[in-house]
């Protein structure tokens, strides 16, 4: 869906998108549209453009090449305080010379809303997000999740096209981040402004979103649905960077239409799957990824029933978590640590340091990724 | 209390000069000068108490008109500082980076490497019958004779906003400097158009720059002798002109000291005023 997408379904359209500092191009070809109403994630690590990327579309950056368009209609040359769009900005941007209500009537008065339309409208914005008393408040005295609240509700009350958000749970805690992501993604459903969310947390993305792109050195690498990223992915990049994997390196020994059998680097033989696009052919380096909870735990080999792959080892460590609770097995063989999900059975619950314990995969759970730059440079994120 | 005594000492240290100073130099010869001021002498070294040297004041036109004079002078010129300033400063803190920024800054800083009254005599060697710009302003047929532009008003202007300059860039620089460029951005990304911005978040986030600006640029107008003097010449008609005549030509300390006590009242009220109005505080304006 480049051109041809209906003009009243798609919200946002990114052609060919360009943006150089220097010699580096922080944006790189960067395509994509964002479907009316849908909540758009960009996922990538910090310095790959992502804020840049966000800028043009607010009009703070102008693209070297490439065309933005927003309900059909380019608004390259539109400056920004006439552009359909609201940001919420990385440190939220709160005018800290006015109270509550002020920030929020700023962008009414500004558009020349009447005095009297305004009050009632920052009132009801007010109790969209939950903080109907907070109008005569001044900005410092607000926890930095009524901060959060109140930025956005300051570009709510405009509705906007689309509400652009750069990384706006940043500067949070943890437990509260956590609280904010579902109210996040309850509020974008009710008021139904399409959301564009920028954030360099996986879980942030997975979560909240309908699509997340994820970008990668100025680039988009893979677009598609949370689901898609997390059991589909297409390059090594997004299987290290989206959820938890355990990972090898090796060389194809052998490949044929069930499957690959690879050598790793340390001597360990598994059989494993093709992903992406291309194929696999023998002695190409490839990357393996194992998803914790796709590995089977048993005190013997029996229990483990028919699969491809089986490792002996001992539990090195117990990371207890609860319902998230993993554990750490050393590979007998070959030395390398495994990280596999616990089951929630009670099964393991005696399970000690030291105890030997079987491992076991199927072929389908076992991704192999052509290994490139990309490969190593996930490596090392 | 055992942390008592060497904490108190250490207080006392520390705030002795500053006392000394405010009460050897300042609160001292202010009293002194009052008292002095109200008195008035019969007969050699003779002296009684009395308010003479205010109602000579208010009874001589010259004195009071003079008063005015200054007073309205310096506020016109404190406000035309501030407008010659406020764009600079702005293109200094926000528009500028790096190196540059730092470069401007510092250029501002250069002609305060010069004494007062050497550039002052600047100005004369321009605006005078003789110099530069009358010189320019024939060559290039402009005018038919020379022409004198020392001696006036706006002479005196331009001398004391040059003056004045620094005194409200600095802190303009440094409270713009301290204001976050994603406000700025965010009074543009809600609607604001460039005006809308200024006046509604660059400069109530200045204010506290401006007023100390103005204060110290107010109060350094109304004192100050060597400017008016020399660009305004003998007709200057400037406050403490009349002060130093007082107290040197005509050795009338009673009256000098009246009129000195005078100019102290007239601008503690006018920034007074002046705070009220901008809606600061003098503890925020001097942080
Ligand atoms: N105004 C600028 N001038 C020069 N280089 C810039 C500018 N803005 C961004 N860059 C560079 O562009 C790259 C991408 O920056 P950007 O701020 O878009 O990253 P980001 O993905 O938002 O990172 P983070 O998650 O840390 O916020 C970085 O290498 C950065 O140094
Ligand atoms: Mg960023």
């Amino acid at each position: 869906m480049v051109s041809g997408a209906p003009a009243n379904d798609v919200d946002l359209e990114c052609r060919r998108l360009v943006k150089r500092f220097g010699g580096l191009a922080a944006v790189d070809d960067v395509s994509f549209t964002i479907a009316e109403g849908s909540f758009f994630s960009i996922l990538g690590p910090s310095g790959c453009g992502k804020t840049t990327l966000l800028r043009m579309i607010a009009g703070f950056q102008y693209p070297d090449e490439g065309d933005i368009l927003i309900k059909g209609r380019s608004i390259v040359s539109v400056p920004p305080n006439r552009r359909p769009v609201n940001m919420v900005f990385q440190h939220l941007a709160l005018f800290p010379m006015m109270n509550v209500a002020e920030n929020i009537a700023y962008g009414l008065k500004r558009r020349g809303t009447p005095r009297s339309e305004i009050a009632p409208k920052v009132q009801a914005v007010l109790e969209r997000v939950g903080l109907p008393d907070s109008g005569p408040m001044r900005v410092d005295r607000l926890s930095g999740g009524q901060k959060q609240r109140i930025a956005i509700a300051r570009c709510l009350v405009l509705d906007p096209a689309l509400l652009l958000l750069d990384e706006p749970l940043g500067a949070l805690d943890l437990k509260l981040r956590e609280r904010l992501k579902v109210e996040l993604k309850e509020l974008q459903s009710q008021v139904g402004t399409t959301f564009a969310y920028i954030t360099h947390d996986q879980s942030e993305a997975l979560v909240m979103s309908d699509h997340v792109a994820v970008m990668n050195e100025g680039r988009f690498v893979q677009v598609g649905t949370p689901q898609e990223l997390y059991f589909d992915p297409q390059t090594a990049f997004v299987a290290g960077f989206v959820g938890d994997s355990n990972r090898w390196t090796g060389r194809v020994e052998d490949a044929d239409t069930t499957g690959v059998k690879v050598v790793t680097a340390d001597d360990l033989s598994l059989l494993g799957a093709p992903a992406g696009a291309g194929g696999l052919a023998r002695g190409d380096r490839v990357e393996i990824f194992v998803r914790p909870e796709s590995i089977i735990l048993g005190h013997d080999a029996t229990r483990l029933g028919a699969v491809d792959n089986r490792v002996r080892g001992r539990v090195e460590n117990i990371l207890f978590d609860g319902a998230n609770s993993r554990v750490m097995v050393r590979d007998g063989a070959s030395g390398h640590e495994i990280m596999v999900t616990l089951p929630q059975t009670g099964e393991f619950a005696a399970l000690s340091r030291g105890q030997e314990v079987h491992l076991g995969w199927t072929l389908a759970q076992a991704k192999c990724f052509p290994a490139g730059d990309d490969a190593a440079r996930a490596g090392a994120a | 209390m055992k942390a008592g005594p060497p904490f108190r000492l250490g207080l006392i240290l520390l705030l002795a000069p500053i006392v000394l100073w405010l009460s050897l130099l300042v609160i001292l010869p202010h009293i002194d000068m009052l008292l002095i001021s109200l008195r008035v002498r019969v007969a050699p070294r003779v002296y009684e108490t009395s308010l003479a040297n205010y109602v000579e004041f208010f009874t001589e036109p010259l004195y009071w008109n003079t008063f005015a004079r200054t007073a309205i002078m310096s506020v016109t010129a404190t406000a035309m500082t501030l407008l010659i300033a406020f764009p600079v400063s702005y293109y200094i803190a926000k528009m500028l980076r790096g190196r540059t920024k730092n470069l401007l800054f510092l250029l501002c800083l250069v002609p305060f490497w010069v004494s007062e009254l050497v550039r002052t005599f600047g100005w004369m060697i321009l605006l005078r019958e003789t110099g530069i710009v009358s010189n320019l302003l024939q060559w290039a047929g402009l005018t038919a004779g020379p022409v004198e532009m020392l001696y006036n008003d706006a002479a005196i202007m331009i001398g004391l906003v040059y003056t004045s300059l620094l005194f409200m860039v600095v802190p303009l620089v440094t409270t713009l400097d301290s204001l976050d460029d994603s406000l700025i951005e965010a009074g543009y990304d809600l609607g604001g158009n460039g005006f809308a911005v200024m006046r509604t978040i660059v400069v109530p986030h200045a204010m506290p720059g401006i007023a100390s600006g103005c204060i110290v640029v107010f109060m350094l107008t109304l004192g100050n002798y060597l400017t008016p003097i020399l660009l305004g010449g003998k007709d200057s008609l400037w406050f403490t002109d009349q002060i130093y005549t007082q107290f040197i030509t005509r050795f009338n300390w009673e009256l000098g000291s009246a009129f000195g006590f005078l100019l102290l009242v007239l601008s503690s009220i006018i920034v007074w005023i002046g705070l009220r109005l901008s809606g600061q505080t003098l503890s925020e304006s001097v942080k």
